[in-house]
């Protein structure tokens, strides 16, 4: 299917199954339970997950294949929230658009950070790239601010010319009120709600224009780890001297796919753009190119889903582990005997609510030291240990074969 | 002239933290061959052991003066540090007001501490793995150490003033005879500058000539030979990064009263502090201290108003233009040896 072989295809279908399916599966409490704060299934968070799947799967083509490890993505990610921003300002509120122009800039920018930065490997690479984008951080905040709207970030305004005709989401206001991003008319916040029997599914318009955007995203990559192209990328992660002495030029496949990483970072930020039409230069930071970095590896560094699973886990994390507050444990808690509960409570605290980072950092941690394969490898070993134990199970019942 | 040597000045109280955080990580990177992305934590950790031991002087308990009255009319309740019962109120006032100078002595067990314990729990099993894995797990331990501090401490900026005698500043300017008021520098700026100089000089001198110092530079020359003369290489290593985690956390300590310390001040500087290892050449220790000065003093220029006129936000990015062009003119840095991470 889609040249894809069988394993690769049913990969593709689960996920897109995934996807399809997530506003329920999400929600597996029902509305008014004591367990639906743990409910993911809202918009702005689904929307969350896949547009940093898209970035962790575009971060996972360059480290997962070459093994070249940029701590500067976010300056991608930024320059395609930016682009986004000024096609929805200037042409249309359409994101169609902007997820192109986002796409195509990302690319240009990419290309000359990636062409200078590739002549060295191993850990100057790692630091060239992240001066880059702190140069694109400090000058995002200060001296262009007439392009990126310096601290206060950039906004859809009233008076934005947006030149295109009206049914293409040209005009610059409608009824005199900023228009929202939209698809030829359909706009990106609106969602229709289901409720059944106390859960409440919500589906979103903008979480599956990104999530059907992720799902090529994530077929483009299995394409790309499959492809000579892909093959040429791990060989120069498993020896790129070797590469050099047979007479082929690593450079021009390193230089694509840093490309290739760079635009599946801009797609993201111009879909983040498209998301929530505001964008502040802090998205450039190197802490949200070191959160690419968490993703990938919490997942699985060089697997097709673990970035993705890395991404909604941090996702997931972030927004949901950091809501609980004291008050909540205590009602959990409160099965046990008081000075029990009170010792629960405090051993637990720092590492849930505010402190989500620090239990982040441990199970960050953890998987470096334990699980170099991040959660993927994790998944495999059990299912070895289970395929090993009924193995051991059919070898003991039938003793004669 | 004299905006000359006021920028150069400026220059030196922060490119000797920059040399203080690179020569720590050069010192890690050159014996034991770690990236240590947590290197910043430990100069944060520092500034916090200053804030530890300011609070453990300030310790107090409530005693009722008879002689002063509240605004109720009730005998007054004073706050006294324990300090002042035991050695007298106005000794105990001036352990306090020199509370961040007496950390040094506080922070120096607690830094060795800290690092070794870090090299014999973690960074140990790391050896063998790539440098990658080594950035990663020392990043995730770089947010576990921000994270407890920030759970102790807050997130808010805690002051940590300078001894009252180091308040106000110098005018340099009158002493080498430009105008009055032309160069004024604080004096504790010179404080910080001339204990970085002490410190380098120290680390430097106890390499050169001690024997043990001799023994870490033969192991960081060829680490395998010195294994096979019979001599355990790898305690001295741990004791070369307890030694150097001192160094960051000494950096942290005097550094309080120009900055408060907050959790992440050690991020902060820890991307630049890198970029200043990369410039200097990685594992090269006169070129770590070297480029910590040098891209210091740039930095203080950059900002100079007339240069921000000439070329809007290059104080923001002169740095990391540094690095950029030294990195792809010389790539073994300013004084990188031959044959230590080429490529």
């Amino acid at each position: 299917m889609l040249g894809l072989n069988k394993k690769d295809a049913s990969l593709l279908v689960v996920v897109a199954i995934l996807v399809v399916c997530a506003p329920i599966l999400l929600n597996p409490f029902p509305e008014n339970s004591s367990l639906a704060q743990f409910n993911a299934g809202y918009p702005d968070l689904m929307q969350r997950f896949v547009i940093f799947g898209i970035f962790a799967i575009g971060f996972n083509i360059l480290f997962g294949l070459t093994g070249y490890l940029s701590f500067g993505h976010a300056a991608f990610l930024g320059a395609g929230s930016y682009a986004g921003m000024w096609m929805m300002k200037l042409l249309s509120i359409n994101v169609i658009p902007a997820i192109i122009f986002s796409t195509v800039i990302a690319g240009v920018i990419s290309l000359a950070i990636g062409w200078i930065s590739l002549r060295r490997s191993g850990i100057y690479f790692s630091i060239l790239t992240l001066a880059f984008a702190q140069m694109a951080f400090a000058l995002a905040a200060s001296v262009l601010t007439p392009i990126t709207g310096g601290e206060t970030g950039l906004q859809t305004n009233l008076n934005d010319p947006r030149i295109l005709p009206e049914f293409l989401g040209g005009g610059s206001a409608v009824d005199g009120n900023i228009p929202k991003p939209s698809l030829f008319g359909i706009e990106m916040t609106a969602s229709f709600e289901i409720p059944v029997a106390g859960w409440l599914w919500t589906f979103n318009w903008g979480y599956y224009i990104c999530g059907i955007m992720m799902l090529i995203a994530f077929y483009v990559a299995i394409r790309i780890f499959r492809s000579p192209f892909g093959l040429m990328l791990k060989a120069v992660k498993s020896n790129q001297q070797r590469m050099n002495y047979t007479g082929l030029n690593t450079r021009p496949y390193m230089l694509a796919c840093f490309v290739i990483s760079g635009m599946y970072a801009g797609l993201a930020g111009g879909l983040m753009a498209a998301m929530d039409p505001q964008v502040g230069a802090e998205r450039m930071q190197w802490t949200a190119s070191g959160e690419v970095v968490l993703m990938t590896i919490l997942g699985g560094v060089g697997t097709l889903i673990g970035p993705v699973l890395g991404a909604g886990l941090i996702k997931y994390f972030e927004n949901i582990f950091s809501k609980i507050n004291k008050a909540t444990l205590e009602v959990w808690f409160g099965v046990f005997p008081d000075w029990m509960s009170d010792f629960f409570v405090t051993i637990v605290y720092p590492f849930i609510g505010k402190g989500w980072h620090l239990t982040l950092g441990l199970l960050f941690m953890g998987i470096v030291i334990f699980l170099p394969g991040g959660l993927v490898e994790g998944g495999q070993r059990i299912r070895k240990l289970f395929n090993r134990k009924s193995s051991d199970a059919s070898a003991k019942a039938n003793p004669a074969e | 002239m004299d905006a000359i040597v006021l920028q150069i000045l400026n220059g030196l109280d922060k490119g000797s933290a920059y040399a203080l955080i690179a020569l720590g990580l050069t010192l890690i990177f050159g014996t034991l061959g770690v990236v240590n992305f947590a290197h910043g934590a430990l100069f944060m950790l520092g500034a916090f052991c200053t804030v530890t031991l300011s609070r453990i002087l300030t310790l107090s308990h409530e005693v009722v003066d008879p002689t002063r009255k509240d605004f109720l009319g009730n005998p007054l309740k004073v706050d006294v540090p324990y300090i002042y019962d035991w050695f007298g109120e106005s000794t105990g006032a001036a352990i306090i007001d020199w509370a961040v100078p007496l950390s040094i002595l506080f922070a120096i067990p607690i830094m060795i501490g800290i690092g070794v314990l870090m090299e014999r729990g973690l960074i140990k099993h790391f050896y063998k793995r790539p440098h990658a894995d080594q950035i990663l797990v020392t990043f995730g331990l770089a947010i576990v150490l921000q994270e407890i501090i920030k759970y102790y401490f807050g997130a808010n900026q805690i002051p940590a003033p300078a001894p009252q005698a180091f308040v106000g500043s110098l005018d340099f300017g009158a002493l080498v005879g430009f105008e009055p008021g032309a160069i004024i520098y604080p004096y504790w700026r010179i404080v910080y500058f001339c204990f970085a100089m002490l410190l380098v000089g120290a680390v430097f001198a106890f390499l050169q000539f001690t024997t043990f110092g001799m023994v870490v530079r033969a192991g960081m020359a060829d680490r395998e030979t010195v294994g096979l003369l019979g001599i355990n290489i790898d305690r001295r290593f741990t004791v070369m990064f307890g030694i150097a985690a001192a160094v960051a956390g000494l950096a942290g300590v005097m550094y309080t009263p120009i900055n408060s310390p907050n959790y992440h001040m050690g991020m902060d500087f820890l991307v630049i502090s890198f970029v200043v290892v990369v410039v200097g050449g990685m594992g090269s220790l006169p070129g770590a201290v070297l480029a910590g000065f040098v891209l210091g003093i740039l930095e203080s220029f950059a900002s100079m108003r007339q240069v921000i006129e000439l070329l809007p936000g290059v104080n923001q990015v002169v740095i990391y233009l540094a690095a950029i062009v030294i990195l792809l003119t010389r790539p073994r840095g300013l004084l990188g040896r031959r044959g230590v991470m080429e490529d």
